[in-house]
């Protein structure tokens, strides 16, 4: 209850009761000035979280669909090996599924060098089988070694298994980018605790003045709360305009540019930082609650 | 109003109020004698529940004042109008807020309250001096605030720890008048003083008791007076 009307008194503008608290000049310029490099810090947190969760994304979904087998026979024996090539994958353990690419299909692939009306049928193009994996994916050279026996004219090509460490560690990656913001978090609580708990020990005089003349405890606690809440807001307010500013400014490449230069929003990934200064105004709030009513108890 | 049962107190071990039994009636007029050091203070804020007894009951407006909790202590508080020894304003905030200051705390501040707030300050004779801060006032100025801040909640029990220490002659009868007139108006007075003079002149006005504090203990003064 008294939660909701905090917040709503946080809306209105300076009243009678901030002016009973003297401004504190020292915890005030700290306050705003660590949120603010706090806030900064926050928004790359946040945009390395965000790219290596997309470069997971693409790597892994390149992952899913990337085995190839390439099947080179003479045209009498083609339709028999695909079949053992299909057969063989059928019964090996950690592929999804696997289809051989109809003409069309390979067509359509090979268009691009070869111009729009190539006789796929009549040319030795070999034959490509495409092979859906597991997510625990399957033995390569045990593969390999059926494959061969199999089917001769069989080659595997499985060139982009070798992102999957690269997936781990862009998800890894990912993690450390939302355990820095969650450290950015606490550090800015720890912070404003301090700064809350300087200013209430510099206030103690006004804090009994206050208890004689009758303010209850929520009253006290309102007026340190308010202020360091509005800080803690405008410093992160300013922390993360500076930091998105950074963040946009940075030189752009192409799509596959990599990873540097994919660090940064796309789209409504903008508005996510938007909650930082949000995040910094909830943490202020308790932070200096809590420090409030603890340093107010001590007292009668 | 409030009601003493045996209580003791002290801030070590040695006790400096001990066995107190006392009550004060709605509407009574009490003065508060005693060596300076007895305990006077002391008493007064076991009334107002600064301090709590070590032992025997605090009744404070019928409720337990050792058991009340943090916000019934405040609520009581507004109840209670106290002139306290060492005035006890907000130095960075002028006079006339530090007045209003149990207004403004319980949120009863406003415009409908201004006309009422001048009328006190003109009262005490602070006009001019309304906008002042309170270190820029002299004592009896701030003797003056401090009572004018004491009544200002319109409270049931006025508790006045040595209102007229710093005043001269005039202006502690001004005073003590202003204090008569409420407790004729059904407010309960205690007022702490070493002033024989001023509860002589009490004594011509209201009919009040005599409380004399030594030793640890209350007793009745009133033949020697
Ligand atoms: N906070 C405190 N801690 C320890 N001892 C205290 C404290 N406050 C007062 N005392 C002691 O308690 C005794 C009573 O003090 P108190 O202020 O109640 O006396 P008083 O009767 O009001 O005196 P005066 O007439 O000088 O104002 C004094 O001996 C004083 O030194
Ligand atoms: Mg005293």
């Amino acid at each position: 209850m008294s939660f909701v009307s905090d917040t709503l008194d946080l809306l209105r503008g300076e009243t009678k009761a901030d002016r009973v608290v003297p401004r504190s000049g020292q915890a005030a310029k700290l306050t705003v000035a660590v949120s603010g490099a706090m806030a900064f810090l926050a928004v790359f947190a946040l945009a390395l979280s965000l790219a290596s969760g997309r470069l997971a994304d693409r790597w892994s979904a390149a992952l899913a669909q990337s085995s190839t087998i390439r099947l080179s026979a003479p045209a009498a024996e083609m339709e028999a090996q695909t079949w053992a090539v299909l057969t063989v994958l059928e019964q090996t353990p950690g592929v999804d599924s696997a289809r051989a690419l109809s003409d069309d299909e390979q067509r359509a692939l090979l268009e691009p060098w070869f111009g729009p009306d190539l006789p796929v049928a009549d040319l030795p193009v070999p034959r490509l089988i495409e092979i859906i994996e597991t997510p625990e994916g399957y033995d390569a050279t045990g593969l390999r070694q059926r494959l061969a026996a199999e089917a001769p004219g069989a080659v595997l090509d499985d060139h982009t298994r070798w992102r999957r460490p690269l997936v781990a560690a862009a998800d890894r990656l990912r993690l450390l980018g939302w355990l820095s913001m969650a450290l950015i978090l606490a550090s800015t609580a720890a912070m404003i605790t301090l700064a809350a708990q300087a200013a209430l020990a510099s206030n103690q005089q006004v804090i009994r003045v206050m208890r004689l003349v009758g303010a209850r405890d929520v009253y006290i606690a309102r007026a340190f709360v308010r202020r360091f809440t509005r800080r803690a807001i405008t410093g992160a307010a300013a922390g993360a305009a500076i930091g998105m500013l950074a963040v946009a400014l940075l030189p752009r490449a192409a799509e596959e540019g990599g990873f540097l230069t994919g660090l940064g929003f796309q789209g409504a990934g903008w508005l996510l930082p938007l909650v930082i200064p949000l995040l910094a105004g909830v943490t202020a709030f308790w932070a200096t609650r809590i420090a409030a009513f603890r340093t107010l108890g001590g007292l009668r | 109003m409030i009601d003493m049962q045996d209580a003791a107190f002290g801030y070590g071990a040695d006790p400096i109020l001990s066995a107190i039994s006392l009550r004060l009636a709605p509407g009574s007029f009490h003065f508060l004698t005693g060596p300076s050091g007895a305990g006077k203070t002391t008493f007064l804020k076991l009334c107002y529940g600064e301090l709590v007894a070590t032992s025997g009951a605090v009744t404070i407006f019928g409720q337990d004042a050792g058991t009340l909790d943090r916000d019934r202590v405040a609520k009581t508080r507004q109840r209670i109008g106290v002139v306290h020894q060492d005035c006890e304003f907000l130095d960075h905030l002028p006079i006339r807020e530090n007045i209003a200051l149990p207004l403004i705390v319980s949120g009863r501040d406003g415009p409908a309250q201004d006309a009422n707030l001048d009328e006190l300050i003109a009262w005490v004779g602070l006009s001019a001096r309304a906008h002042a801060r309170p270190p820029e006032l002299s004592g009896g100025e701030r003797q003056r605030a401090a009572l004018a801040r004491a009544i200002i909640m319109d409270p049931d029990l006025i508790l006045a720890d040595e209102p007229t220490g710093n005043v001269d002659w005039d202006m502690s009868l001004r005073l003590l008048q202003l204090l008569c007139e409420l407790n004729k108006m059904g407010k309960t007075v205690l007022i702490a003083t070493h002033d024989m003079a001023l509860i002589r002149a009490a004594k011509a006005q209201v009919q009040a008791r005599v409380l004399r504090l030594a030793g640890g203990r209350i007793s009745a003064a009133g033949a020697d007076l």
